[in-house]
């Protein structure tokens, strides 16, 4: 019983080190991305004050400076920075006062996340599937129309496809609202919009992945033993052919926080997208900051999370670990 | 056992070497091999041709329809449907589209081509210059490019433009190719390990050739076709971006234009006047697609090995 205890955990051990090289690198990548976030924003000419009231009296100014620590050398600044991160605060808003970093992504992510993410879903069930119909169908009718529709869909810009649809399904034909956040319906089209890019890359992707898996010995040696075709398809060349595509779900799955700034101001929907990209043009320091702390620590989160079922789904991975 | 002489080996009715010369099959270089395969796919073809009639209409456009590239034409001339008069119709200001759309062209394409080299020419040499070095300086400089490809993009491309302080393409450009040449450096790098570890390099050291030499004749030759393909597919990204850039309103500023610029500029009117955005949407798209398939078709035709 010891013995296989201890052998359980020789096993699990280099995996363990391995997981956490990974978060020691995850950490790392932060402090990257927030260093190199911090210096270019203050590179930005002029200061945050000033882009919101121009004609601000001399002294005032200097006290907003300040009292924000604006007239502190930067390193300072971003040492003072740095320590307030690692206390857990985020930040507030410059331009807005009062309002926390935490609060907005808590107010807009969960529209950007839902929309998203209902996107996401369909468009990597619907992509994954056509992929492997193409797949199966190689070079037969099947095929070539999964792959004209993921080319089109990978080529036509998306506010292309957001303008064509509001205009057909909200004046030509009213079926839909046109803008705004009041409901379900509200949410259709903007969903349509953002599940077409990732149905397309999804059915591309999978199509090669399952034809770099059909030569495969296994599937020979399947094939010899008297295997169906079904079980075939199922056992052996879906299970190893969506392994690849695990590493891509998880980034994507990331994405759906950040939003889209396109799809969210067309459809004026108050997400998260469009809010960065305001918060970026208002100079609002903190904010721009702070929400792509919280973004790049979501995608390294994901980046880690796909380390993991990788080598939890695929034993090449965890052997070549130990080794 | 008669003994063969080269008597047995003369081709019949054909003493001179020239006229021997017509019988022997020309030598199929790699060069030729390629064009042969691509010439054999049509979409790849039709793609090519497409993109040459794109350059030619982009670059001759505002001479065919004859009207000024800036200035409004005429006061009543605005928001005007497609007709024989303005073919693509015209925009707000009673400019001509179709002259609008063709120069809009000329900075789409010149961003996507132009930003396509850069990132392509840094990351083969970063990239070819990790994989030949090794080791820890190796790893160390793929840790940078790991880092530096989980800023968001956007994000850098913003920074940079608001940071500048100025919105012309170079900026642009600069601002694009930041952080735009990892994904290149890292396929370099990988292809260039994967063919050191060829039977083919191992027989070259074995032979005691210099590792000068293996790079300028294996390693270099053999990939170029990863770079000419990673090449063609950046080229639609760019101009993606741009067009992104231009709707959010950081892209080319007027009196220039883009086919982005144009299209965000219509966006607002969209519901009353929608050939105004479909027109350069639509380059956008075609232009895209071309490039696509021209992209596919190259990689089909220069490393068949990567065909699906």
């Amino acid at each position: 019983m010891q013995t296989h205890l201890h052998r359980l955990f020789e096993s699990w051990m280099p995996m363990f080190k391995y997981i956490l090289k990974r978060i020691g690198y995850m950490v790392l990548v932060m402090f990257a991305v927030t260093t190199i976030t911090f210096f270019l924003l203050h590179a930005i000419p002029g200061d945050p004050i000033t882009a919101m009231v121009q004609d601000l009296p001399e002294e005032t100014r200097q006290n907003y400076l300040a009292s924000y620590g604006f007239d502190q050398p930067v390193g300072k600044q971003y040492l003072l920075y740095l320590r307030q991160l690692l206390s857990g605060d985020l930040g507030q808003s410059l331009r807005y006062p009062g309002r926390k970093v935490a609060d907005i992504v808590a107010n807009y992510s969960p529209v950007s996340a839902l929309v998203g993410g209902i996107a996401l879903l369909i468009g990597v069930t619907l992509g994954l599937g056509c992929g492997i119909l193409a797949a199966l169908n190689r070079d037969r009718w099947p095929d070539r129309a999964v792959m004209i529709l993921a080319l089109l869909g990978t080529t036509i810009p998306t506010f292309v496809i957001a303008s064509l649809l509001q205009y057909a399904l909200t004046v030509t034909w009213p079926v839909f609202p046109t803008t705004g956040y009041k409901g379900a319906r509200y949410l259709v089209l903007p969903v349509i919009c953002m599940c077409v890019g990732p149905l397309a890359t999804y059915a591309r992707y999978m199509r090669s992945s399952m034809l770099d898996v059909v030569n495969a010995d296994y599937i020979l040696t399947a094939e010899a033993k008297g295997m169906s075709e079904g079980r075939i398809v199922l056992k052996h060349m879906l299970r190893n052919a969506l392994l690849p595509c695990v590493t891509m779900i998880c980034v994507s799955v990331a994405g759906i926080f950040a939003g889209s700034f396109i799809v969210e101001s067309i459809f004026a929907l108050p997400g998260l997208g469009r809010y960065f990209i305001s918060a970026i043009s208002d100079r609002d320091y903190f904010v721009v900051l702070g929400l792509n702390v919280v973004l790049t620590g979501i995608y390294v989160c994901s980046i880690l999370l796909s380390d993991i079922l990788l080598m939890l789904l695929d034993p090449r991975i965890r052997t070549g670990v130990s080794e | 056992m008669t003994e063969l002489t080269a008597k047995d080996f003369v081709i019949e009715g054909a003493s001179q070497i020239e006229e021997q010369e017509r019988f022997a099959s020309r030598p199929v270089t790699y060069g030729r091999d390629a064009w042969r395969r691509f010439r054999r796919n049509k979409a790849a073809l039709t793609a090519a041709v497409l993109l040459l009639a794109l350059l030619g209409l982009v670059v001759l456009g505002p001479v065919l329809s004859g009207y000024p590239i800036h200035e409004r034409t005429n006061a009543m001339t605005r928001n005007l449907p497609p007709d024989a008069e303005h073919w693509f119709g015209t925009d707000t200001m009673g400019r001509d589209l179709f002259t609008r759309t063709c120069v809009g062209g000329r900075a789409s394409i010149a961003i996507g081509l132009v930003g396509a080299v850069i990132v392509v020419v840094i990351g083969t040499l970063y990239g070819g210059l990790a994989a030949l070095l090794g080791g820890r300086a190796d790893n160390l400089m793929m840790r940078l490019v790991d880092i530096l490809s989980s800023v968001p993009n956007l994000l850098v491309i913003i920074l940079i433009s608001v940071m500048l302080d100025s919105k012309s393409i170079s900026t642009m450009l600069f601002a694009m190719t930041v952080t735009g040449w990892c994904p290149t450096a890292r396929i370099v790098r990988s292809q260039m390990l994967q063919i050191s570890q060829s039977e083919y390099v191992m027989a070259a050291k074995l032979m005691d050739i210099s590792p000068l030499s293996i790079v300028l004749r294996h390693l270099i030759p053999n990939t170029m076709s990863v770079i000419i393909v990673d090449t063609t597919f950046r080229i639609p990204g760019f101009i993606f971006s741009e067009a992104f850039l231009s709707y959010v309103g950081l892209g080319v500023q007027p009196p220039q234009t883009s086919w982005g610029a144009l299209a965000a500029a219509a966006q607002g009117m969209f519901q009353f006047y929608p050939w105004q955005l479909l027109f350069p949407a639509g380059a956008i798209a075609l232009t895209m697609l071309a490039f696509t398939l021209l992209g596919d078709g190259l990689r089909d035709a220069l490393d068949p090995k990567l065909r699906r």
